[in-house]
């Protein structure tokens, strides 16, 4: 009843709309920048596979794609086109219904965590005042994606992959919004518009402590190399989507690179001062500079082997973690005790503190614990 | 009142089939993992997937028909196998080698010993994650040796170089130039490679102390080669069994101390910088003269049997013959040196995570053409 | 140098400790008892000055009348090595005592043996085939096997 009640009281709202209502417009506004968005994040993600294939056929010594298209700039097309042509397989023991919501659930979230940044001064889907905390909250909802894919698959490496994925997201959470916090001390908003304004100074340089282990736990939650551990391939074969394939395995294809995308904007965003910039337009910045960190995660996957199950929740709760306190801390110290000190003093100071802290913690600080006697 | 079994969750370990197809079992080996979570708790290997009978194909061979059987053992370094098998057929027949084609089977030996422990190294560093960068780097220096195979024998996988009582055919003149070269790059890569990743942190954290064999288990389990050497026991065939003229040669044994999968990478790098060392001496001291000792196209060596084994690649690789005086092997035996490798398998891995199972499976180094023959 | 220690030497020392184990010594390879031979193995791999420890392979020869297990063994510490051989007679159910006790590496050899001889090795602990599936008829390494 309570839905039907629902739906009356909009119709009825339809005719007389809330004070704080923005306007006729709304809907075209929602409609036309939501398209915008979806296209934007797929050509986005077309650009990355583009990149990560290229960057890391460089980086391997081979020439990575180069036959379709000018310099295979083609290639995500033709990677696409093949993928969407394939044939969906569903295992017989798979639990269908499941399995075929769970590339869904996984890539719904990844496309909102776009609302809320801003490509240029005030060009956002949704200016939320809470933007951090949307963030947050949405970006972990795609791991119940990726869990329902592992669980429904029948399939016990997709088993493992998707309680790998879950272990390494509930951890990495924490460090994660964390170091946020820290950001949020500085800039005093949890709007992101408001966070790239406040940026005279990338917060990079303010939070260099805090864009560490924001970025290590980022690579964690996405599951980028050297944290790569649900889809492990030479462990678990392809981890939860081992049993996915056609359009199935495209969503998650996408999810993957969306993610990827969507955290380096995010870091972008709050660390590296959005979209501000000189010379070029703001939103080639954003987008320039989206693409420099996203490059950094190609560089670490094609450099790093990947670590253990157990040194990845080591890293997490006992290197990631305090840290995370500590720069809570101290920059809550900072921003109560010297709000008025110049920038550039407390950029110094809290350069010295991460190299001492960072040395300090690594030395008792063991990662996993090996074997285990049965 | 509740008991305690009523309390806590029924729990029990599940199966997993690593293998036959799976990215990273080398082949088409199949281990059956029970796992406690992550933990492994126990393993069965399971073999024949790739059995091609090869020891029941020798009785129907010639002596030297048996020779391109010998490249499909183990796959990956024809080139000792072919030598293997031929000094064992020339110590049964009392075979004299020209020394030219002496020294070009021990360049060609220790050639294929660099570009097995390149595919070695860099598909262990594959297994332990490390996405295929390793890997193409070690492959793009393998692809200058095979280069040098494709220069003398026109193969480059299946080689079928070596004759018994020498080798099929000279090396081009252009060879030894090629070589140089070839070795001066190696050296290079070398210390690039070693630059890259000896300390690598994860690396670390990774492989040492990770799937340890120690000293005793390796002799028990009869273990041979870098795997030996890297538990700490100094045996290398080339020193302790010096055949065809490795005691001309100058070189260092390298071993590990703990055994554990970083010692086995260390070993093999150790053992490719010595190997170039052998490959220096070698090539400036080949003499000129017959490559091939002169004998009939069909031998019958005299009734008898004679086991000769060399330091192969991957340890010590035999070939047991018994002769009855007629034109094939009235029985040809290979030592398999991946499945008695594998023997101790079982005990290193247990209790490690699935991620360590697959690195210590990967610092062995198998082919399944050698373990399943 | 891996020298092959003088067999007859080896065989007189275990004759003395095992009176009738023996059966004969060749140049390089003592023949034994099939029912001695876990003993015999065990007196080389343990005993002082011999040592042979480490067991290089594990085969067998089809000679019609009887089947020859053939063991190498080698002294790491003395760089020296035997071949130590047993027989076992009859084509229906031949067999042979398993030396994985003294030897794990023993293991997997035994069980090749086993699925392309069909020789048993008792006390075998999972003596299962090891290439070929359960069912295969014959055993392929066999002299009188066909196709």
């Amino acid at each position: 009843m309570a839905i039907i009640d629902l739906v009356i009281n909009r119709r009825l709202s339809l005719a007389a709309l809330p004070p704080d209502w923005p306007g006729n417009n709304y809907w075209w506004h929602w409609l036309f920048f939501t398209i915008v968005l979806i296209a934007f994040v797929l050509v986005m993600v077309m650009g990355a596979i583009y990149i990560e294939r290229r960057a890391m056929g460089r980086m391997q010594s081979r020439l990575g794609p180069n036959r379709t298209g000018p310099f295979g700039l083609l290639q995500p097309v033709a990677d696409a086109v093949k993928v969407m042509l394939k044939e969906n397989i569903v295992p017989d023991n798979a639990d269908k219904i499941v399995h075929w919501l769970a590339p869904v659930i996984a890539f719904a979230p990844v496309l909102m965590i776009f609302a809320v940044v801003p490509f240029q001064n005030g060009a956002l889907l949704a200016d939320l005042n809470i933007g951090i905390l949307y963030i947050v909250a949405i970006s972990s909802i795609s791991t119940v994606g990726v869990f329902m894919a592992g669980w429904s698959s029948g399939n016990k490496y997709s088993l493992l992959g998707a309680m790998r994925n879950v272990a390494a997201v509930v951890s990495y959470e924490i460090p994660l919004v964390l170091s946020i916090v820290g950001v949020v001390l500085v800039a005093g908003s949890m709007s992101l518009n408001t966070i790239v304004l406040k940026q005279d100074i990338p917060f990079i340089l303010l939070q260099p402590l805090g864009f560490l282990i924001f970025f290590a736990a980022a690579c964690a939650e996405i599951n980028r190399s050297p944290f790569d551990l649900m889809e492990a391939d030479s462990e678990i074969v392809a981890g939860f989507h081992t049993e996915y394939s056609g359009m199935k395995f495209a969503m998650f294809y996408l999810v993957e690179y969306a993610e990827a995308i969507a955290m380096s904007a995010i870091i972008t965003t709050i660390f590296l001062g959005g979209w501000r910039g000189p010379l070029l337009p703001p939103w080639l910045w954003f987008i320039v500079k989206t693409f420099i960190v996203f490059f950094v995660m190609v560089w670490t996957r094609t450099t790093l082997p990947r670590v253990r199950i157990d040194q990845l929740m080591a890293l997490a709760w006992k290197f990631l973690f305090p840290l995370a306190l500590i720069n809570l801390f101290v920059t809550a110290v900072q921003v109560l005790v010297w709000p008025d000190a110049l920038p550039w003093t407390a950029v110094y100071i809290n350069i010295a503190i991460m190299i001492i802290l960072i040395f300090l913690w690594s030395r008792f600080f063991k990662l996993g614990w090996g074997r285990v006697e049965i | 009142m509740t008991t305690t079994q009523e309390m806590t969750l029924n729990t029990e370990p599940f199966v997993v089939n690593i293998g036959p197809v799976h990215p990273s079992t080398h082949g088409v080996f199949r281990m059956r993992c029970k796992l406690d979570g992550e933990v492994v708790i126990d393993i069965e290997p399971v073999f024949g997937y790739l059995h091609r009978g090869i020891e029941k194909l020798a009785e129907e061979r010639t002596y030297t028909g048996f020779i391109p059987l010998t490249d499909r053992l183990d796959y990956i370094s024809p080139m000792s196998n072919n030598l293997g098998y031929c000094l064992a057929v020339e110590k049964l027949a009392g075979i004299k080698v020209p020394e030219r084609a002496e020294y070009i089977r021990v360049i060609m030996a220790e050639l294929q010993r660099l570009a097995n422990h390149c595919v070695a190294v860099g598909s262990m560093l594959n297994d332990a994650g490390a996405y295929f960068t390793p890997f193409m780097y070690t492959f793009r220096e393998r692809e200058r040796i095979i280069d040098l195979f494709d220069m003398v024998c026109g193969q480059r996988l299946t080689y079928n170089y070596m004759r018994i009582g020498g080798v099929s055919q000279d090396i081009p003149a252009e060879f030894l130039p090629a070589l140089e070269k070839v070795v001066k790059r190696l050296t290079k890569f070398l210390k690039e490679y070693e630059r890259l990743l000896k300390q690598n942190e994860i690396l670390l954290a990774r492989a040492k102390g990770v799937g340890i064999l120690s000293k005793e288990l390796a002799i028990n389990c009869g273990i041979s080669g870098p795997v030996a050497r890297a538990s700490g026991i100094k045996w290398d065939l080339r020193k302790a069994d010096p055949y065809s003229i490795y005691d001309r040669f100058e070189f260092d044994i390298p071993t590990g101390e703990n055994g554990d999968c970083y010692d086995r990478y260390r070993v093999r790098i150790e053992e490719m910088t010595q190997s170039l060392r052998i490959i220096e001496q070698a090539s400036k001291q080949i003499p000129g003269g017959p490559i091939k000792a002169d004998l009939p196209h069909i031998i019958y060596p005299p009734a008898g049997e004679v086991y000769a084994h060399i330091e192969a690649p991957k340890g010590e690789l035999g070939f047991y013959i018994v002769s009855d005086n007629s034109i094939a092997p009235y029985r040809c035996h290979v030592r398999p040196t991946s499945l008695i490798n594998l023997a101790a398998l079982r005990q290193m891995v247990k209790g490690w995570k699935i991620a360590d199972l697959i690195l210590i499976f990967g610092s062995i180094d198998i082919t399944m053409g050698e373990v399943d023959r | 140098m891996t020298v092959a220690l003088s067999s007859r030497e080896i065989a007189s020392q275990l004759s003395s400790k095992f009176p009738g184990a023996i059966e004969a010594a060749g140049n390089d390879s003592v023949l034994v008892k099939s029912d001695s031979l876990v003993q015999v193995a065990a007196y080389l791999k343990d005993t002082d000055g011999l040592k042979f420890a480490y067991l290089n392979y594990i085969t067998a020869v089809d000679y019609y009348s009887y089947f020859e297990v053939v063991y190498q063994l080698t002294s790491l510490e003395h760089n020296r090595s035997v071949i130590l051989k047993t027989r076992c007679y009859g084509r229906d159910n031949p067999s042979v005592p398993s030396v994985t006790s003294l030897w794990q590496g023993a293991d997997f050899q035994e069980r090749e043996i086993y699925d392309l001889f069909g020789i048993k090795f008792e006390g075998h602990p999972n003596l299962k085939r090891i290439f070929l599936w359960d069912g295969f008829p014959g055993y392929p390494l066999r002299k009188d096997w066909n196709q």
